[in-house]
């Protein structure tokens, strides 16, 4: 779970490092206020979850609070990436010397936290690796051993920040960024940039923090963040009946058992000349509830002309996949043609409950290929 | 012979008692598993269909003998299982649980480093040697045996690839699900290394997907180390980035982790990859019949 740039800068802020005074706004009279409040210049910063605002005119000066509600009404429904704006961050502006990179990231393959730092911040950081990797200094932390100052201090010195009292405000800003990644479970805790101002004072100017979906069990004040409008409406819908579902751009609705298995019948409708309308895993234990509730979630959108069904039964019953089809048809109406391919356990029981029920739309395959190219050509047809 | 799971594998299931644990457990047995203990806190001296159940993972090893534990309970308790399970001597250990949290995994994956420990998954299917025995919640009725190693990042794909493979004609020395998680206990090479030194295995399939580099890792290791020809299938070629395909480790994150570029870099090595499993399954055929 991504956090919005404010929610993360909260939690910098309870993790004690320090960012500037702002408030939130979701109308342009309280972008006002807040600037009131606040005083003297401010920023009118898009709330989105994706890169490319300053691009997309989303980030705005501005030296009063008239001018700032003026510039938040400009803001607040802009489309950002595909993301509608809902809410800007109004905070107070900052006179910036030097812009720096830190993060801290879990690298899957070292199996370790990695820490990025770089005096050549306010940039697309994989264009610093790139062009002067030198300049970027990359530091594993080895998880049973945990922070020492020892990071700090490689990070600071190995980036060559002269100035003394930089160096010891941004080894202690290391230590509480490491506290709030492992505090919070984070995937990932970037401060880009990281500031040094006019007055000599580092401060985060900006933060992207990734939350471990499968922490958020024991972190109820995270997982509370989660803002259920900013998704698809469909991806929203699914998360409500516990459907893993990613909406794809197609026609031909796919549903599978397993994300593996899934994923692989996405490539394959599309080697067959199909665009998937989505992937939607039923996961391990998937019963006809699942099924039904699959179904309701893949036909809201508008776009599928076609279902493809591609079952390997395991824990999964084959026959219990073919009752919730035939539950969805009888309670929803489906209008557009299912494929369906049963294998696996109880899969003849499966395939038995569909050709008795003799449902005109419904149409079994043998095999995986098969299923897909029907569902393809049935996409195409209607 | 096979890999880790096979005649000698002495199992204690953790979480027996609850009703997944139990299924499978029992389902295990039926296979033929010697399935000689359970655990659960606070069951201990209970049986479950005359398997005897354990307080303590210490206790089913020095009583039950057990040398293989299939780690069953919610993802809140896996870690704490996990350890016990390490600390306890237990050689093999594998996870079933899905949904345990990564930063867990990191320490579980450096505590393991030196012990001498095998971890599988977690959130993985388990390990089956057909006609010996099956660890976990793999169908064993639609693998036979035979001299294919399967290793996989994956579970119901495997089962697609493995009926695919047993409609050929041919069958499997172990299927492996190392799992779907960014950390997993054993990677793909940890497991190839294995299928290498076994007598049994004669030539390996390996179904990765999109994420993480553990491919492009076992791509080299294949070259450098390994006799034994190799076949490659990766699900994803067809993935938008940023979007998480349903297992947390599934995800391409800027330029890197795209099936595209995994296949490239086994293709580098003169590993063949299919793009379909039924592709793939065909070029294990090809490479049989040879």
């Amino acid at each position: 779970m991504d956090l919005y740039e404010y929610q993360g800068k909260e939690l910098f802020a309870r993790f004690g490092i320090p960012v500037s005074e702002g408030r939130l706004a979701t109308t342009p009279e309280q972008a006002r206020d807040a600037a009131a409040e606040l005083g003297g210049t401010v920023v009118v910063k898009a709330q989105v979850l994706t890169g490319g605002r300053g691009k997309a005119g989303g980030i705005q000066l501005a030296q009063t609070p008239e001018e700032a509600e003026a510039r938040a009404s400009e803001i607040l429904g802009m489309d950002i990436r595909g993301h509608a704006v809902r809410k800007v961050w109004v905070e107070g502006a900052s006179d910036i010397a030097r812009e720096y990179y830190l993060s801290i990231a879990f690298d899957r393959s070292a199996k370790k936290p990695l820490f990025m730092f770089t005096t050549q911040g306010g940039v697309d950081i994989e264009e610093v690796a790139e062009s002067n990797p030198d300049a970027l200094v990359r530091l594993h932390v080895d998880p049973l051993e945990g922070y020492h100052p020892w990071h700090g201090r490689r990070l600071v010195y190995g980036a060559g920040v002269a100035d003394p009292s930089e160096q010891k405000q941004i080894a202690a800003i290391v230590e509480k960024l490491y506290a709030a990644f492992t505090a919070s479970e984070a995937m990932l805790a970037e401060i880009n940039p990281l500031i040094v101002t006019t007055d000599g004072e580092v401060r985060a100017l900006d933060s992207k923090f990734t939350v471990d979906d499968n922490a958020l069990f024991r972190h109820p004040d995270l997982a509370e963040l989660h803002d259920v409008d900013a998704a698809d409406p469909l991806e929203a819908l699914a998360r409500e009946k516990g459907v893993t579902y990613v909406k794809l751009d197609g026609e031909v609705g796919v549903l599978g058992n397993g994300a593996g298995l899934t994923m692989a019948t996405v490539d394959v409708v599309t080697f067959a000349g199909g665009r998937p309308a989505d992937f939607c895993d039923l996961g391990g234990g998937g019963d006809a509830q699942g099924v039904v509730d699959a179904l309701e979630v893949i036909t809201r959108d508008p776009q599928v002309r076609s279902i493809f069904f591609n079952i390997f039964g395991g824990i999964t019953r084959c026959d219990e996949v073919a009752r919730g089809i035939l539950q969805a048809l009888d309670r929803m109406g489906i209008e557009q043609p299912i494929v369906v391919r049963l294998d696996g356990t109880n899969a003849e029981e499966g395939r038995a409950l569909l050709r008795d029920a003799d449902a005109s739309n419904v149409h079994t395959e043998a095999t995986m290929l098969e299923g897909a190219r029907r569902a393809v050509e049935l996409a195409m047809a209607g | 012979m096979a890999i880790l799971v096979d005649n000698d594998t002495r199992l204690v299931v953790q979480g027996l008692t609850g009703s997944e644990g139990r299924f499978h457990g029992l389902r295990n047995r039926d296979y033929g598993t010697n399935v000689v203990a359970g655990v659960t806190p606070g069951k201990g001296g209970q049986d479950v269909e005359g398997i005897p159940v354990f307080h303590t993972v210490a206790e089913a090893v020095a009583e039950a003998g057990a040398n293989t534990t299939m780690v069953f309970v919610p993802a809140a308790f896996a870690a704490d299982a996990m350890y016990e399970a390490i600390d306890a001597g237990v050689g093999t250990v594998i996870c079933i649980t899905e949904g345990v949290p990564a930063h867990e995994m990191l320490k579980i994956h450096a505590f393991l480093r030196g012990s001498g420990v095998t971890l599988i998954g977690p959130n993985c299917p388990g390990a089956l040697s057909p006609g010996k025995a099956n660890v976990g919640i793999i169908p064993g009725e639609i693998f036979r045996e035979g001299g294919i190693g399967l290793v996989s990042r994956s579970g119901t794909l495997t089962y697609q690839i493995g009926h695919e493979i047993t409609q050929l004609g041919l069958g499997n020395s172990t299927i492996v699900g190392i799992g779907g998680d960014p950390v997993v206990g054993s990677s793909f090479v940890d497991i190839l290394e294995r299928f290498e030194a076994d007598s049994q295995t004669e030539y390996v399939v390996m179904v990765g997907e999109i994420g993480g580099d553990e491919e492009e890792k076992a791509a080299q290791f294949i070259e450098s180390h390994m006799t034994k020809p190799v076949v490659a299938y990766i699900a994803g070629f067809t993935a938008p980035p940023g979007k998480t395909m349903g297992h947390a480790g599934a995800i391409i994150s800027g330029s890197a982790g795209t099936a595209q570029a995994k296949k490239e870099a086994l293709e580098a090595r003169g590993i063949r990859v299919g793009m379909t499993p039924t592709e793939a399954a065909e070029i294990v055929a090809e490479i049989a019949r040879s």
